[in-house]
């Protein structure tokens, strides 16, 4: 009964802004997206949102439970917790967005070089790209970091570069398909050039994929940043980051748990949310997978 | 118990959201011992899911729920629906058996043959010695004609073609006896050389054995073919019920009419294509009138006002027309 | 098979080539050089002519990168700037315990997730099926190091359990052992257990509705005969391949949760490496790493073949 007549589905792309209605439709994307723009929002508004200058100590209220003045409490040098907190959003969103774009830009250019003139120069690509994949995620991280020293530009380096080989791998595959539909094969027929051809037609149509990619990998990078901290290879004091919080509250647990627990709920509500966000994205985008 | 199977009253619905929507919309059926039958339809018109229903096979989210089928199986007759997991486990495979539209995808693309034939038989038959099972499956392949049975046996289905893979499910389907088979479109999705052996094998088996057989197929060509009783499906019910004979020559559905004209004829001039216009209308969409009604060329006022019942127009010749009888469904 | 397996060996060639240049080359952006690192301020002329002629940094970097190659092969990763040890025994010694670790983690996460994400693709929509998918996206949510920290709170303040700070080694005490092992190991596994519940569930949905499921049920086959032989065999295959990509997760995992549970594995001995500027130590901790990494992979690959009939040899 299957093959009888097989229903023709229009599978270009919806675009972005359906994109986003289908997310809000959806309860799940819905509750993704809330969360995710909770953190920007965040991230963006920090100086309005904090209560405290994020950096300034108060030895006379350390250790102070969560209360009136400090809602979530204060650490082990008197500093607001809820303001480290909304910078830490800051930090997390910054680090996140600059690693990835540092990573997708890469990628992109890689992708494109590899999966539009083939030949030595893609199995160049590919090979550094195999090596990349090579080691596990956080360990290249932490490595990068290792030699050229700690410090937040390199924790967004050397996460840019360990996410790089993923968008390399999207969009080749995407110039592969888009180069053997009919529409190319045409564009070189009338003359245009390689270069324009490049840019005129397989960008465009490489932009859905890249844009799920890109929100999947900033989720991830957000993660490693926050592991790189809380192993203090990350992210270093003064700056405030949730990873580093974390780390900190271990040795005083005891004496002041809510400096372990909010920055814990805040990484998994982020985290979560992003999560919850990308499946829901994967669900529109490919309905034939929602089960 | 005059036939071997008795469908009656027989409802299946699905879900769409939270509410439930119908399938298959009260039909009754009768399979005679030792026949070949036909259900006949576009695709949507319940006829696949009728034969998994015989089997209480439906997959998720359909189910039955309305109606009951009555099977004369070796050990007398059963309620096909109101048997327990275990005993209609026993009823698969051994006293009824289905082969599907996809011979390409229906063995496990893991497993060796010969371990999917043992398989069929060690369900039903556990005391039986590997020796007697291979045998038993050899003679199958020699049955369903394969060539070099031995070697099919050590094969993987990804090693076989589509036409190959049929006649296993065939033999695998047959290993046991079976006393009825339920063919789902055995051949839609093979070359048109391979559908007319396969189509020649399934009579040659049936000369041979005291199966039935119920084919299911869109194609009028297929039941002409292989069949001698018919039932027409169109949008959850039969509209039309007859010999082959019968049927063909003396047709009186309007939907059966345009289904006809729609079956190429090799011989003939090149012509343009017939097609009926219009679509089967999805469970869920069905009008109160007659369901052919938009796409009929002879729909009245009263077609859409009213469902004509299917009733008996000639001996043996049902029909579901106001055209021929004036008889309203209750 | 003996063929294919050979051939995928000689493959691994260049890539492992490719790993100890890649960290070669990064080993040379450290920022000013290894020797006033080691030296800091009791810099002479002499004391640096002394290191650099015994780290070999007065050979040109081809020689440098062939003589380290070279010696790694070997099984000489080098000695410890801060402790004058070998580094090879020491990763040897160190690695027993990870894999103990990685192993219970593994063990913890397939004990969860594949029945659990089974049951959940049969009983589809059902309230189980809703509570193993928030469980599953937990697993894959929550950081470890987060859940590790938190768990400790809870014992703390709950119970008034401390995890044994010492270690003490599996034939030490076996017990003892345990207790130390269990709670890392089951946080190490739960990121595992998340995403293999996710695709155990979305795998056998898969494959529950192909056809040869339907035909194998209409072989009468018993339902135990229908799930396990048939369907979760072939949901297995890209199960497999994503637990196969989730070991570079895992082995991450272990640096974080050796350092937390004070674990002395080999992901403690990189970050005191990283943290104390110990570049031998680093540089043969994350080649091992790499090497295992690749290996892993490779034996996840194989063990397609035997699964699965459909990949050719050839």
């Amino acid at each position: 009964m299957k093959r009888e007549k097989k229903p023709v589905i229009n599978r270009a792309l919806p675009g972005n802004e359906s994109l986003l209605r289908q997310l809000w439709n959806d309860p799940m994307g819905r509750a993704g997206m809330i969360g995710v723009g909770l953190v920007i929002l965040l991230a963006v508004f920090a100086p309005w949102i904090a209560r405290f200058e994020v950096g300034k100590m108060n030895s006379k209220a350390r250790f102070a439970a969560p209360n009136a003045t400090f809602w979530f409490g204060t650490d082990n040098f008197g500093r607001d917790i809820f303001s480290r907190i909304v910078y830490g959003a800051r930090v997390s969103i910054i680090v996140g967005v600059v690693a990835v774009s540092i990573a997708a830009g890469f990628g992109y250019l890689f992708g494109l070089i590899a999966g539009f003139f083939e030949g030595k120069a893609e199995s160049v690509i590919m090979m550094v790209m195999d090596i990349i994949f090579a080691f596990p995620h956080i360990l290249l991280a932490l490595f990068i970091v290792a030699v050229l020293g700690k410090s937040i530009v390199n924790t967004m380096i050397a996460i840019g570069i360990v996410n790089i080989p993923v968008f390399t791998r999207t969009v080749r595959a995407s110039v592969k398909t888009v180069k053997s539909t009919d529409y190319i094969a045409n564009a070189r027929s009338i003359g245009l050039k390689k270069m324009a051809i490049l840019f005129r037609h397989v960008t465009p149509n490489i932009l859905a994929p890249f844009t799920v990619q890109a929100t999947l990998a900033l989720s991830g990078a957000i993660l490693t940043e926050a592991s790189m901290s809380f192993l203090g290879l990350g992210i270093q004091p003064p700056d405030p980051s949730w990873g580093s919080m974390l780390s900190d509250a271990r040795k005083y647990m005891e004496q002041a748990p809510w400096m372990a627990i909010f920055p814990a709920v805040f990484i998994i509500v982020t985290i979560l949310s992003f999560n919850i966000l990308g499946d829901a994205l994967r669900d529109v985008l490919d309905p034939k997978l929602k089960l | 118990m005059n036939n071997l199977l008795e469908i009656r009253n027989l409802r299946i619905t699905t879900l769409r959201g939270k509410s439930k929507v119908l399938l298959l919309d009260k039909v009754d059926l009768d399979i005679p011992h030792k026949c070949s039958f036909g259900i006949v339809g576009e695709s949507g018109c319940g006829k696949s899911i009728t034969a998994n229903a015989i089997m209480n096979m439906l997959p998720y989210p359909l189910s039955i729920s309305d109606g009951d089928i009555r099977y004369d199986s070796r050990n007398g007759e059963v309620e096909l629906l109101k048997l327990d997991k275990k005993a209609i486990r026993a009823i698969r495979g051994q006293e009824i058996s289905m082969i599907f539209q996809e011979p390409m995808t229906s063995l496990d693309p893991i497993f060796t043959v010969e371990m999917q034939m043992y398989e069929a038989l060690a369900f039903h038959h556990p005391a039986m010695t590997r020796q007697e099972m291979r045998d038993r499956a050899l003679e199958m392949l020699h049955r369903v004609n394969i060539p070099r049975p031995e070697q099919t046996l050590a094969s993987y289905p990804h090693q076989l073609s589509g036409g190959q893979l049929q006649r296993i499910m065939i033999a695998i389907a047959l290993i046991n006896d079976p006393r009825l088979l339920l063919a789902d479109e055995p051949t839609t999705a093979l070359d048109v050389t391979i559908q007319a052996q396969i189509l020649r094998l399934m009579n040659d088996l049936k000369e041979q054995n005291d199966t039935s057989i119920v084919m299911i197929t869109h194609d009028l060509g297929v039941i002409a073919e292989t069949c001698e009783e018919v039932a027409v499906f169109y949008a959850g019910q039969i509209v039309e019920q007859a010999n082959v004979m019968e049927l063909f020559h003396h047709t009186a559905h309007p939907y059966t009419l345009g289904l006809l004209q729609a079956v190429t004829s090799l011989g003939g001039e090149s012509r343009m294509l017939y097609t009926i216009p219009g679509i089967v209308p999805p469970g869920g969409q069905w009008s109160q009138g007659c369901r052919f009604a938009d796409r009929c060329a002879r729909c009245t006022e009263r077609c859409r006002e009213a469902m004509p019942a299917l009733t008996e127009i000639s001996p043996g010749h049902k029909c579901r027309c106001f055209l021929n009888s004036e008889e309203v469904e209750a | 098979m003996r063929d294919y397996i050979i051939r995928r060996l000689l493959g691994l060639i260049p890539i492992l080539i490719g790993i100890s240049l890649a960290i070669f080359i990064i080993m040379q952006l450290i920022p000013g050089d290894v020797v006033s690192g080691i030296l800091g301020i009791e810099q002479t002329p002499e004391l640096r002519a002394m290191w650099e002629k015994k780290l070999g940094l007065d050979k040109p970097l081809v020689e440098q990168y062939l003589t380290w190659i070279g010696k790694a092969v070997t099984g000489d990763f080098g000695e410890s700037f801060r402790t004058g040890a070998p580094v090879f025994p020491e990763i040897m010694s160190r690695f027993r315990i990870s894999a103990e670790l990685a192993i219970m983690g593994c063990i913890f996460a397939w004990i969860i997730a594949l029945p659990l994400g089974i049951i959940s693709a049969l009983k589809r929509n059902s309230v189980i099926d809703r509570v193993v998918r928030v469980i599953a996206l937990m697993g894959v949510s929550i950081p470890n190091f987060a859940s590790a920290t938190l768990i400790i709170l809870f014992l703390a303040k709950g119970f008034n359990y401390h995890t044994p700070v010492k270690y003490v080694g599996l034939f030490e005490n076996f017990g003892t052992n345990m207790e130390i092992m269990v709670i890392p190991a089951f946080i190490l596994g739960s990121v595992m257990a998340g995403s293999v519940m996710r695709m155990t569930r979305s795998s056998m949905l898969e494959v529950l509705r192909q056809d040869y499921i339907k035909a194998v049920r209409a072989k009468g086959a018993p339902e135990r005969v229908t799930i396990f032989r048939h369907a979760f065999r072939n949901s297995s295959i890209p199960i497999i391949t994503l637990i196969g990509m989730q070991i570079g997760s895992l082995m991450g995992g272990t640096v974080v949760i050796e350092q937390i549970f004070s674990i002395p594995g080999l992901g403690q001995y990189t970050l005191t490496g990283i943290n104390q500027r110990d570049y031998p130590v680093v540089q043969g901790c994350v080649l091992f790493i790499a090497v295992l990494y690749v290996v892993i992979n490779l034996l996840v690959d194989i063990l397609y073949t035997y699964i699965d009939p459909r990949i050719s040899y050839n």
